[in-house]
């Protein structure tokens, strides 16, 4: 199962960064949305994969009856979610202001900060 | 007078009276130990700074020393107080004397310090605090280029210097100056002698203004007359020469030292005094001729003999006394007239007694007149340069050549102006300058005289402790003294009086064929122009390279090398890779990958907005539902909840953007190829990793110690909040940080909005 | 929005979803939930209520600025691993006390990790809540 999904993750990544290459910034945020989703499986798949058996104590028990799921990525899973929500959230914001701003999507006419200027002697 | 007009006068004077009264003390107090160090005593302090890399406040006081700190510290309260009337009324005219003082505690310190690197700091200082100085005047374009000059010409040396320094350190062993001079066969037989000495001399050849790095000082006039006379005449150049001769008991001795220095200084004098009879402008015509002296100083430190080092101690201090008071006279006649320009000026005698009878003074002095100290210095000279055992002709030549021409100078800058009958009208009917101006001239010209009518008290004092830091012993220090009887010093004397005269009854003829010969030759000061352009062009070249100012170059970029460095470690590391087993795949899993997939090819080939945000929330569903099937609960909450909240973003700012473009782009063909090797390079180490044996031990200790020792029965959750609460913490912060500036984004922008 | 069902409802919904929040963030160290799933809970009930009676009446009802929510939660998340430090253990290390205890039952346990997790919420409610109001008024 984990080959299957490490495939799967590939196609992911390969998209966002085919999304991200693109002129158009709308694009690339589409690409930073599919990228984050992507490395938490990476992150999820490298703990391995166990159907059913959820990483909780039963009540009354000292450690887990069995083989559970692996906690600890799945921690770091949760807040890497909450985190890429906030990242996502200011991506969006940035670009919208810069719409806003400049009219344009394309980041190849956002030439505010580096501009096309010509050399002065 | 209004009541503002007032006080700022008298804070003016408050803030310029002050620098004077410490300057006074510190010279009175480096006075007080002129009778120890003569009878041959060193007096040395240190305090640690930075004991493991052998950096200490350490600072050490002998002859050569105090020479300086008398000359740093006593020409300083002179010009301090010609500053106060001369600058008085600038704006800012307290920066001004903040500048100079900084600079002479700075130069104090360089000529005091025991440890190299603390010599560095404080010759750093002193090119920072010229930089500012002769960038005084910065509203002018002309300033502010002279004052980069000289940051950038001095600057580069010093660094190279820094090499030098740190290279000496530690083939030595230490930093220490005293420790450093004993071991002079240590450092000449070391393999990095060379090395050292050439970036050593890249240092002080720059701040000295040696040939080829002589343009910035002329061009440093552009700093106020006070300045030029202190830092650019007095003090801050001669830092160069003061280094050379503090190395010259441990690197002296040589070839390479005697012809680098010999030649470089022969050079820069020779070619100094024919640049300074061009000039007409009084300052500039000074400043050349203290190019010569500088040149001259650098070709007898080249030497070993007694003749040559006492040279060096009295030129020093004669050429100090007499530049410096000819400096501030040529302050004093540009602040009465308002002109500098020797062509103009004449007949000032009668409107100027005072001023005269000090340029006079100091001028005698510098064209080496007896009784005056100028003529034993001269004298010596020529004792000096005979003594040079390879070449005696070649040095004493160069030597007399610029003697003859300085003569010629001495004429120009303070016989002309005040004797000759004047052809134009000056802006400003001359009169005699405050006292405050010329008090300062009057009395380094007198000291020139009476060290000349006395100059025993001179060689005890300050002339044998010198030469003692220089060779060892004050045996070696030759006589000075007025009539030394006839011999071929006071033959070739006669004979630079001689051609002197003759040259300054020609001088105008000569600066006319001058300017056109030099106008014909390549120019320093244009060539660095030129540099600078270049440098300006090639940085201008490479930024543009590097920085299109293009995202997609910079993301392909990245993403390029992401691909290639893994890559290449993947090749050359080696990994191990089983296939994996494909036996053991759910339907349920494959279906639920399949709509994460499928909705991912959706999001790039759409374009539609509706669309891909429908694509991308399928995405985030189907990862939710992996989290799901492979038994992460709280992961599949969190990620459910946050698919939702993004589709409420996504909503409110998506539907207000633009429709997505149709890409046909050619370059489109190359992203995609890049795509599709980062993916599968993704894939192919994701592969790698889960088909490794897996390694529970950290999962094994939270899954024991969750229950017992942090009493949570969710094992997540007590990993977030508990073992890796730290972590949590930092994660929030981030979270709140980014709600926080898109807020500020938003609202921000807004208002400025409304306002406009 | 003028949906008058959507408007009655969501006033409800938003409530229960309030409540169904802050049992997500208590029952987090035993059961699947915790202070960042109460947190994004919260804030999706305050978000239905934005949505259908506009961002002011959300306001209102919050009282308190959101962002001020989430700087508190900071505040506390921060003290809650600072009190270790009295204790004389390293940061962030958990305090429990146990409230009522005997040797069968261990009693009511209160405990900074919870404050934390309490901090936790706050700090994803509030910064949620900020980001979406300020979307919602100014784009």
């Amino acid at each position: 199962m984990e080959a299957l999904l490490a495939l799967a993750i590939g196609f992911l990544v390969g998209t966002s960064v085919y999304l991200m290459l693109s002129r158009n910034v709308l694009r690339f945020i589409f690409g930073l949305v599919l990228i984050s989703n992507a490395a938490n499986l990476i992150i999820f798949v490298g703990g391995r994969l166990i159907v059913g058996a959820p990483p909780l104590i039963v009540e009354g028990a000292l450690a887990p009856a069995g083989i559970v799921a692996n906690a600890l990525p799945q921690a770091l899973v949760l807040t890497a979610i909450v985190i890429g929500f906030g990242l996502f959230a200011f991506a969006l914001v940035l670009m919208f202001r810069t719409y806003s701003t400049l009219g344009t999507l394309f980041s190849d006419q956002m030439r505010v900060a580096e501009p096309r200027e010509n050399f002065e002697t | 007078m209004d009541q503002q007009e007032r006080t700022e006068d008298r804070s003016a004077l408050i803030i310029g009276i002050l620098p004077v009264l410490m300057s006074s003390v510190l010279f009175l107090w480096f006075l007080g130990f002129v009778p120890q160090i003569a009878e041959g005593l060193v007096i040395r302090s240190e305090f640690g700074w930075v004991p493991s890399l052998g950096i200490s406040f350490s600072f050490v006081l002998d002859g050569l020393s105090l020479t300086f700190a008398l000359l740093i510290s006593g020409i300083g309260s002179l010009v301090f107080l010609y500053s106060n009337t001369y600058l008085s009324r600038h704006a800012h005219f307290s920066r001004f004397v903040m500048f100079l003082f900084a600079f002479m505690l700075s130069m104090l310190g360089l000529v005091l310090a025991d440890n190299l690197i603390l010599l560095f700091i404080f010759w750093e200082l002193t090119t920072i605090t010229s930089y500012l100085l002769i960038g005084f005047g910065h509203e002018t374009a002309n300033g502010r280029r002279s004052a980069l000059q000289a940051l950038f010409v001095t600057g580069a040396g010093a660094l190279a210097m820094l090499a030098g320094f740190i290279l000496l350190g530690l083939t030595i062993g230490s930093f220490e100056l005293s420790e450093i001079l004993d071991q002079s066969d240590k450092i000449q037989s070391s393999g990095a002698y060379e090395l050292i000495l050439l970036l050593i001399l890249a240092g002080t050849f720059t701040k000295s203004a040696q040939f080829p790095f002589h343009f910035w000082l002329p061009n440093a006039m552009a700093a106020p007359t006070p300045v030029s006379s202190f830092l650019h005449s007095a003090t801050m150049v001669k830092a160069g020469v003061y280094l050379m001769a503090r190395l010259h008991p441990g690197f002296a001795g040589t070839e390479l030292w005697l012809w680098t220095l010999t030649i470089f200084g022969a050079v820069t004098a020779v070619l100094a005094s024919i640049l300074a009879i061009r000039q007409t402008d009084l300052k500039l015509a000074l400043a050349y001729t203290t190019l010569m002296a500088l040149g001259t100083l650098t070709l007898f430190l080249g030497q070993e003999s007694g003749y040559a080092m006492t040279a060096f101690a009295t030129f020093l201090i004669v050429h100090s006394l007499y530049k410096a008071s000819l400096f501030l006279v040529v302050g004093c006649i540009d602040h009465t007239t308002g002109t500098r320009d020797a062509d103009v000026l004449g007949g000032l005698g009668r409107y100027m007694p005072i001023t005269t009878v000090a340029a006079a003074l100091a001028a005698m002095s510098m064209a080496g007149f007896p009784p005056f100290l100028g003529f034993i210095g001269k004298e010596l000279k020529y004792a000096g340069a005979l003594g040079v055992a390879s070449e005696p002709v070649l040095v004493a030549g160069a030597v007399l050549a610029a003697n003859a021409l300085m003569f010629t100078v001495a004429g120009i800058v303070a016989f002309r102006p005040f004797w000759q009958n004047r052809k134009a009208s000056l802006p400003r009917s001359p009169r005699e300058a405050p006292w405050q101006m010329v008090i300062g001239p009057l009395i380094l010209a007198v000291l020139g005289t009476a060290f000349g009518l006395y100059p025993d008290v001179l060689e005890r004092s300050l002339v044998a402790p010198t030469v003692a830091s220089l060779l060892g012993s004050i045996e070696d220090t030759k006589k000075l003294t007025l009539w030394a009887g006839v011999n071929l010093p006071l033959i070739l004397s006669l004979l630079t009086v001689i051609t002197g005269l003759l040259l300054y009854w020609q001088h105008q003829f000569l600066r006319a064929q001058l300017s056109d010969i030099l106008a014909q030759l390549p120019s320093f000061d244009r060539g660095w122009d030129h540099f600078l352009g270049a440098l300006k062009l090639v940085a201008f070249w490479q930024t543009r390279l590097i920085q299109p100012g293009l995202l997609h170059h910079y993301l392909f970029a990245t993403f390029a090398t992401v691909w290639a460095g893994l890559t290449l470690a993947i090749l050359y590391g080696g990994i191990d890779f089983r296939f994996p087993n494909m036996a053991k795949i759910s339907l349920q899993g494959a279906a639920v990958i399949l709509l994460v997939v499928g909705g991912a090819a959706v999001t790039t080939v759409t374009t539609s907005r509706i669309t891909a945000m429908a694509a991308l929330g399928v995405v985030g569903i189907g990862v939710a539902m992996i989290f799901i099937v492979f038994s992460a609960p709280d992961v599949a909450i969190t990620q459910l909840l946050v698919e939702t909240l993004v589709v409420v973003l996504v909503a409110v700012a998506l539907l207000r953007l633009p429709r997505l473009d149709v890409e046909r782009s050619r370059s489109r063909i190359y992203d995609a190829a890049l795509a599709v090797g980062v993916g599968t390079l993704v894939s192919f180490i994701v592969l790698a990793v889960v088909s490794q044996p897996f390694d529970r031990r950290v999962t094994d200790y939270f899954e024991t110690v969750s229950w017992p020792e942090a009493f949570g029965r969710n094992i997540v959750n007590v990993i977030l909040v508990d073992f890796r609460a730290l972590d949590t913490f930092g994660e929030v912060v981030v979270v709140a940080v980014a709600a926080l500036s898109a807020y500020a984004l938003l609202r921000v922008t807004a208002q400025s909005k409304q306002k406009r | 929005m003028n949906s008058v069902i959507l408007k009655a409802g969501a006033r409800y919904l938003a409530g229960l979803l309030l409540i169904f929040s802050i049992y997500m963030l208590l029952r987090g160290h035993n059961e699947p939930g915790g202070g960042f799933i109460g947190g994004l809970t919260g804030a999706t009930g305050f978000i239905l209520f934005a949505i259908a009676s506009g961002t002011k009446d959300a306001r209102l009802a919050l009282r308190v600025e959101p962002q001020s929510i989430a700087m508190v939660g900071l505040g506390i998340a921060l003290l809650a691993g600072l009190v270790a430090a009295i204790f004389g253990d390293d940061l962030f290390t958990g305090q429990w006390l146990f409230l009522g205890g005997n040797e069968v039952e261990k009693g009511l346990p209160i405990s900074t990790v919870l404050v934390f997790d309490i901090g936790v919420y706050l700090v994803v409610f509030g910064s949620v809540l900020t980001l979406l109001f300020a979307m919602e008024e100014e784009i």
